[in-house]
């Protein structure tokens, strides 16, 4: 089944593929969603007979994330909406949108929205909801700026996005804080911890985001401001997304959410209030536009507080009316918007006000618009007219202020009546008004509004054929399981004079309806001028912070960053009671005062140096210094790796500095005293803070689990080779992969200067006893790397430190034969070294994953000389180290 | 000697933020070497100093014979010397290119040329 639910996406994909070959075939694509339509029709057969049924594929069980799917009345009723609806949407576009240059990219949109939306309602997992919930307002921004080179679709696209993107947020929150509290991210097992979740102090929180993501997609009062806008995007799009089935995702996530959150004060009061004024709101705007899609997208609006409010009054009849209201609405709202499409299509104008007797050109299109203002207007025999009547009743039978709502939905349903034949019957009736010629449009645009529309008068007919799906659905809502009896005729009952009031205001309504639009009050200042509002306030607020905290300048930057760490760090490390106690544990020899000497001379030597050359050197002899340390302090390899980085990098050094001018100071007096400072602050900061560790007792744990396990896990006595070729080869990789990426950029930027123009390069030193001297260090110097490398892993040695090696052996030899000689003593070029080396270290992780284990798990071969997989790694970190060096050294000294 | 190596690493660091607060590009990226520096002896001596019982296995011992030098910090610090090797050149390589383009080794004239 989950196949099923994810093969929209599946569609999406091959989809633009099967229309290059069939470009004049997209209609087919709506078989599929068909299909699915039945195959779901089917599941809610066995829904009904046998409850709903749980589906759930672990996805990442450590975060609670699963893909879970619940099959259940309420999310196949939605489903087999979506899947049915779009099929027709499908069908209808294929002819809407022939001829125009992009369509694969439209129903890639499309089929992406249909498989995301049955994933929100069939989505039994809270977080998995969440990612849908997102992709379709994605897809929906997608698919409203399908004509993004019109700047009102881009404008409309983005307000959608922003709108409906910040409610997905607040689901998010939402999410995390109720399956915190509820203990599960299951949807269906928040039920039954219903009580701990409304006790939850988090309570208010969780219920108000939710309600605000709902609001926010259902175009809520006071966010309902998006709606319209979102007609700029193509006619099946309105009808699809933005009446029939994405805007109201809310009303189901509301409707799904009741039976662990509702019934409480704060739940019953915001649900219901919105749903009341946006069902007002939307109907008054409705009658006042002449823009068929902007008529029928308020309508769509108030259609959705009417459903909110039901939900929020949330006894059984109202869950009951709710629901059938939602059924009528898709059916009669989603063919106005098809027939309008077909009219703006065939006519080219959607301005009631221009158009007129269209009945004569387009016959079956009158049919279906008709049909569908009638069940809008809830005439008798049609679904609209059960559902209207339906909240009438409800409306009726509840108590409290609920008198006052039943006023609103009747001025509403006025409203909304109007607006219905306004959409549906205006275009249609009086005499020609000469548009232009006007044809009834082809099959494919008439076929889908006509099958809607009579669907709501054949159901409204025989509505007891949606008993059993309505009564399921309406008991996974309300709790209690909820009898369900639909007739087209309920006799003399006290909603019946308020439906023949209803009527009748609506055809006095619709005689008047130019006044009614003309002569009505329009508020001047919206909810959209908040939102405008505040988003160009967001945009001054970061045009005045973005350039006080982006001087574009380094120094800055550096400046910022160092003086915030060393004042709360400092901050912290001055209350530290062990500070002024430090004892220091480590006696001092004499090399070291000389060692320490070195470092300190060196290091104030290169600040204060005023020529690049005088520079280098004394920065070399730190790290020369620092070597020798980490040689006294028990660290050999360390010590190793530093003599080799420091020599090669004393050599690029040099190669680039012999570009550079001297180093007198730029910058005034008062600066360099107010960075040396800054600096010397620092310097007391850091020796403070390594005063403070050094002296303090590290938790033991790692040290003594790697000197256990480094000989009988690793195979190896060194055990800092053994840590980086084993037990965190994975890190060791990402590091060759660091090196091997700005070795690439070194060369990058060198032969794109090059311009592929080589200049020669730096001349080769001439004395014979240097080369001679080089001639024959070569060679040990590389026997030596080889050394390292072999022995690494049982003395101090390894890849790092060999590669190193051979790499200064031939920039010994670059330096007395030129580098074309060194290139050639190479024999392969430094990124065929680099390249296999990578290579080598990725394949030596294999093994592992081919039985089951996780890369880079070492695997060795049983005997007494240990050969495995990390030797294997080894060899590629030699391999990169010396590819790097090699590659950095040859095109810096081939650079003019 | 925690504190010798406490005075050295803070000379370093205070060097390299010194050389990094310059003007000139020669200096900002000797300045980074510098701080490298002072860095991997900053980790380096935090995880305890011992010396010269280096993290190996002697011939016939089948683990590490106490006292031995951390070899956590050391494995870190390793990789750290060798990465700093590719950002120094790199960065090195970067600034020579801004060099050359801009015809100056002022940052702040590189900013004006942007």
């Amino acid at each position: 089944m989950i196949g099923f639910i994810v093969s929209p996406f599946v569609v999406a994909i091959l989809g633009g593929w099967l229309l290059r070959r069939l470009p004049h075939r997209a209609a087919i694509l709506a078989v599929w969603p068909a299909f699915l339509a039945l195959l779901l029709a089917n599941e809610m057969r066995s829904a009904l007979s046998g409850g709903g049924r749980l589906v759930e594929v672990p996805w990442a069980p450590s975060l609670g994330l699963s893909l879970a799917f619940n099959l259940d009345a309420l999310g196949l009723l939605f489903a087999i909406l979506i899947t049915g609806v779009g099929a027709l949407v499908v069908l209808y576009a294929s002819r809407y949108l022939e001829g125009h240059a992009q369509t694969s990219r439209f129903y890639a949109s499309l089929f992406a929205f249909m498989g995301a939306m049955l994933g929100v309602v069939l989505s039994d997992n809270i977080l998995t909801l969440f990612v849908f919930w997102e992709l379709t307002g994605f897809t929906s921004y997608l698919l409203i700026g399908f004509e993004h080179e019109r700047a009102a679709a881009r404008t409309a696209a983005i307000q959608a996005l922003i709108v409906t993107g910040a409610g997905g947020l607040a689901l998010l929150a939402a999410g995390v804080l109720l399956s915190d509290v509820a203990g599960t991210t299951h949807l269906s097992a928040m039920v039954p911890a219903r009580a701990s979740i409304v006790a939850s102090p988090f309570y208010a929180a969780i219920a108000g985001l939710i309600l605000l993501a709902a609001f926010t997609k259902s175009a809520q009062f006071p966010f309902h401001f998006w709606l319209p806008n979102a007609m700029e995007a193509p006619t099946p799009v309105s009808a699809y997304l933005h009446s029939a089935t994405m805007v109201k995702a809310g009303v189901y996530f509301i409707a799904r959410m009741t039976p662990a959150l509702g019934s409480t004060p704060l739940w019953t009061t915001a649900v219901t209030l919105a749903g009341a004024a946006t069902m007002v709101v939307g109907a008054y705007r409705a009658v006042q536009e002449t823009d068929l899609k902007r008529i029928l997208a308020y309508s769509t609006i108030s259609a959705l507080g009417v459903l909110t409010m039901l939900l929020g009054v949330g006894t059984h009849a109202a869950i009951v009316a709710a629901l059938v209201y939602l059924v009528a609405h898709a059916g009669y709202k989603g063919a106005l918007f098809l027939v309008a499409g077909a009219i703006d299509h065939e006519a080219g104008t959607r301005d009631i006000s221009a158009l007129a007797g269209l009945r004569r050109m387009m016959p079956i299109t009158a049919v279906a618009g008709g049909a569908a203002a009638i069940s809008m207007a809830g005439v008798p025999l049609t679904l609209g007219f059960v559902g209207k009547d339906g909240a009438y009743e409800a409306l009726l039978s509840a108590n409290d202020w609920f008198p006052w709502l039943l006023v609103l939905i009747v001025v509403a349903s006025i409203l909304l009546g109007i607006a219905g034949l306004l959409a549906g019957v205006v275009p249609f009736r009086g005499d020609v008004a000469s548009v232009k010629e006007v044809h009834e449009p082809a099959w494919p645009l008439w076929l889908p509004p006509l099958v809607l529309a009579t669907s709501g008068v054949v159901v409204g007919i025989v509505p007891s054929v949606l008993n059993e799906p309505i009564s399921a659905a309406a008991t996974a809502i309300g709790g209690e399981s909820v009898d369900v009896s639909l007739r087209a005729w309920h006799g003399v009952t006290p909603a019946l004079p308020l439906s023949v009031l209803t009527l009748a205001a609506v055809g006095l309504g619709y005689m008047v309806h130019e006044a009614l639009r003309n002569r009505t009050w329009t508020p001047p200042y919206g909810t959209e001028g908040v939102y405008n509002g505040v988003l160009s306030a967001l945009d001054t607020v970061s045009r005045t912070i973005g350039p006080a905290l982006h001087s574009a300048s380094l120094r800055t930057y550096v400046m910022v960053i160092v003086v915030t760490s060393v004042l709360i760090g400092g901050s912290v490390l001055i209350t530290d009671p062990a500070l002024g106690s430090a004892l220091p544990r480590t006696s001092i020899a004499a090399h070291d005062v000389l060692i320490v000497f070195l470092i300190i001379a060196g290091a104030v030597a290169t600040t204060f140096a005023r020529s690049t050359m005088a520079a280098v050197l004394s920065l070399g002899a730190v790290g020369y210094g620092v070597a020798m340390t980490f040689l006294s302090f028990g660290a050999p390899d360390l010590a190793m790796t530093q003599f080799s980085v420091e020599t090669l990098t004393v050599l690029i050094y040099v190669l680039v500095f012999r570009h550079f001018r001297g180093l007198g100071p730029l910058s005034a007096r008062l600066i360099r005293v107010r960075d040396g400072v800054i600096a010397a602050g620092t310097g007391l900061f850091i020796g403070s803070l390594l005063l403070s560790v050094a002296t303090t007792d590290t938790a033991p744990g790692l040290r003594e689990y790697f000197a256990e396990f480094g000989p009988t896990l690793g195979h190896g006595r060194n055990i800092v080779n053994v840590i980086l070729v084993d037990f965190r080869a994975f890190d060791t990789l990402g590091e060759i992969t660091v090196l091997a990426t700005a070795a690439l950029g070194v060369r990058g930027m060198l032969r794109f200067a090059a311009d592929g123009h080589s200049h020669g390069g730096v001349r080769p030193v001439s004395s014979p006893i240097f080369r001679t001297a080089a001639r024959l260090l070569m060679p040990l110097l590389l026997l030596f790397a080889v050394f390292l490398l072999l022995r690494g892993h049982n003395e101090p040695g390894g890849g790092f430190v060999g590669g190193l090696v051979s790499a200064a052996a031939f920039a010994l030899y670059a330096t007395a034969f030129g580098v074309q000689r060194a290139r050639q003593a190479l024999l392969v070029r430094p990124l065929t070294l680099l390249g296999t080396g990578l290579l080598l270290a990725l394949v030596s992780g294999l093994p592992a994953v081919l039985r089951g284990q996780p890369f880079l798990t070492a695997s060795w071969m049983p005997g007494r000389i240990a050969l495995g997989t990390p030797v294997l790694f080894d060899l590629g970190v030699f391999l990169v180290v010396a590819g790097v060096g090699l590659m950095m050294i040859f095109s810096l000294a081939e650079e003019s | 000697m925690e504190g010798l190596l406490a005075l050295a690493a803070g000379v370093l660091y205070a060097a390299g933020i010194y050389l990094m607060l310059r003007r000139r590009l020669a200096q900002l990226i000797i300045g980074l070497g510098l701080l490298s520096n002072g860095t991997n002896l900053l980790i380096f001596s935090a995880g305890g100093l011992t010396r010269a019982r280096p993290p190996v296995v002697p011939d016939g011992a089948s683990a590490l014979v106490a006292p031995y030098a951390d070899p956590v910090p050391q494995a870190l610090v390793l990789t750290a010397i060798v990465i700093g090797f590719g950002l120094t050149a790199f960065s090195l390589v970067l600034a020579h290119r801004v060099h050359a383009t801009v015809g100056s080794d002022d940052v702040d004239d590189v900013g004006r040329e942007g």
